[in-house]
């Protein structure tokens, strides 16, 4: 038997390292490590970024110049205005696919395997891949306002309260990115969890004050949009920015309190989906 | 396994093992570097030390150059023992090898099988699953035959063959003769058997050295002229036919180089040997 010899003495070559311990610096180092790879594959393939980059331009010139020739809004006034916070609720919410889509990447490629085999901090997996999701929708939601400035849209309100609206939209659409996760999760393939993520988001993204004035709407539809976060989200976003907000009008507390109603529904989402999602992930990919 | 409880020491564990599956589970968008980077920092591995240690086993399984290359490009001998390297990146006591030459090719292979000679040279404790007997019979200082689910033979591979007698003998004559038989039979341990066209016979033999020699003279005595003689040993293949009836099929040999006592040494000994060849 001929054997292919390798370089004499090659193993005394090889380090020899010390594992560190399992703290949260540890846990830190692996979500950064896992955050890290995500970049580098979007790096690799940067049309990943279509959904906020493209795809926002898109929408908010479509809305806004087809809708905005036909909508009234109450008071007379402009649709513009009105429309780019909706448009920014809008575009990060459906953003938070990508999460589904990632995710079932993730676990469905051999490279899970290998991190089955780790002693790593399972979640990190998780947390690296909705952070890396929000830094995306942190772009997104730049490219929403670049092209609301574009065609002449402006916040009334000052900077910081500018500053605040988007945070908030960015906080619902991180939590509701957990809940996409678990979308994610559950199915079987990539092709899955986008259409299931989808056909989830549609309805609850175009069943709210977004894009038109929810006053005309029959009485029970009227009342989903009230209560829809994606209402809320969209309202506080109006009223931070200084633009028109007719949902103000609309004797609800969500409608009243549209910064609290998001921050509600945002802790309330992370609370019920990150747990669910790990414990998602864990029956998933093992250990 | 290594002095740890599998299933209550699961993070003890998983830092004293390697593993290399069947499939590979590299990041085909990452560079060959990088996967082995980012499994030596989530190995717990601080960032310059496993850059180095990515450096040091691209280094010894060849891939430096192909090192900065992204993994889809490379070819499957290359992923093979990328996955095998990354299955070190953590240097464990004990390793898992689920196949690891399946579908590669002939000098691939024979690569293959000095990077995993020279691991257990290092000491580690390898348990390696294959469908190639060869395989085991060149690696492996303990073999378990499994056939459909079952333990059905364990023992080094001098063990096995001999429980299922000795060599071969076979011989090529110019010319069919009708005394080539008689010629034969003190040396052979069985019925000679004779092919179609007389000029092959084959026959179990008690092996025992200078045997070819003494057949060809044996055989110029008898003024037979001769053009070939084979004694073959026992291959494992030979064994297996022996021990299930049937030829190989789909069930994975399982064989336990085990090397100088580590704290790992003894764990294949101790494991169920049907756990030693399930993997999802």
């Amino acid at each position: 038997m001929s054997t292919v010899t390798l370089p004499a003495g090659t193993a005394a070559t090889l380090p020899t390292v010390v594992a560190r311990t399992h703290g949260p610096a540890r846990k830190a180092s692996d979500v950064l490590v896992l955050t890290r790879r995500n970049l580098v594959h979007i790096s690799r393939e940067p049309m990943q970024l279509s959904d906020v980059t493209i795809q926002p331009v898109l929408f908010t010139l479509m809305f806004i110049f087809v809708f905005g020739a036909g909508v009234v809004l109450p008071g007379g006034a402009g649709y513009k205005d009105f429309a780019i916070p909706g448009m920014l609720v809008l575009n990060q919410i459906m953003v938070t696919v990508g999460t589904a889509v990632g995710l079932s990447t993730d676990v469905n490629t051999g490279v899970i395997n290998r991190f089955r085999t780790l002693p790593m901090w399972r979640p990190a997996v998780l947390v690296a891949r909705s952070i890396t999701d929000l830094l995306t929708a942190v772009l997104g939601a730049g490219i929403v306002a670049a092209t609301g400035f574009a065609i002449g849209w402006s916040p009334h309100n000052g900077v910081g309260n500018a500053i605040a609206a988007f945070v908030l939209v960015l906080l619902l659409a991180y939590s509701l990115s957990w809940g996409c996760a678990c979308l994610g999760l559950v199915s079987k393939g990539v092709e899955t969890a986008q259409a299931l993520g989808l056909l989830v988001l549609f309805p609850v993204v175009f069943v709210s004050n977004s894009l038109v004035p929810t006053q005309r709407m029959t009485p029970w539809l009227r009342e989903v949009t009230t209560w829809n976060p994606i209402s809320a989200a969209t309202a506080a976003a109006r009223e931070l920015l200084g633009n028109p907000n007719p949902s103000a009008s609309i004797d609800a507390w969500p409608m009243q309190h549209p910064v609290y109603t998001t921050l509600i529904w945002s802790i309330g989402l992370l609370i019920v989906f990150a747990p669910l999602a790990t414990v998602l992930y864990r029956r998933r990919a093992g250990g | 396994m290594a002095g740890h409880d599998v299933v209550r020491e699961t993070k003890a564990v998983q830092a004293k093992i390697g593993v290399t599956a069947q499939d590979a589970t590299l990041d085909e968008m990452l560079t060959g570097r990088q996967n082995l980077a980012m499994i030596g920092r989530l190995s717990g591995l601080r960032k310059g030390d496993s850059r180095r240690l990515a450096g040091a086993l691209l280094d010894r399984f060849e891939l430096t150059a192909a090192g900065n290359r992204i993994v889809k490009g490379y070819s499957g001998g290359m992923r093979r023992r990328l996955d095998l390297a990354a299955g070190l990146v953590t240097r464990p006591p004990v390793l898992f090898l689920d196949e690891p030459t399946t579908g590669l090719d002939p000098t691939s292979r024979v690569r293959m099988w000095g990077v995993i000679r020279e691991l257990v040279a290092d000491g580690a404790t390898l348990l390696l699953t294959t469908q190639y007997l060869e395989e085991a019979d060149e690696l492996a200082d303990r073999i378990i035959v499994v056939d459909h689910g079952r333990v059905i033979a364990e023992g080094t591979s001098a063990e096995l063959k001999a429980r299922t007698g000795g060599a071969h003998l076979q011989v090529t004559l110019t010319t069919a003769h009708a005394e080539a038989v008689g010629a034969l039979s003190r040396f052979v341990a069985g019925a000679v058997v004779v092919s179609q066209d007389g000029r092959r016979l084959r026959a179990p033999v008690n092996g025992g050295s200078g045997l070819a020699g003494a057949v060809v003279r044996a055989l110029d005595e008898a003024a037979i002229s001769v053009d070939d003689v084979e004694v073959h040993p026992p291959s494992l293949d030979d064994v297996f036919f022996a021990l299930t009836g049937h030829p190989t099929e789909g069930q994975p040999t399982t064989g336990g180089p085990d090397a100088d006592l580590g704290p790992g040494s003894s764990a294949g000994r101790r494991l169920d040997p049907k756990a030693q060849v399930t993997r999802a």
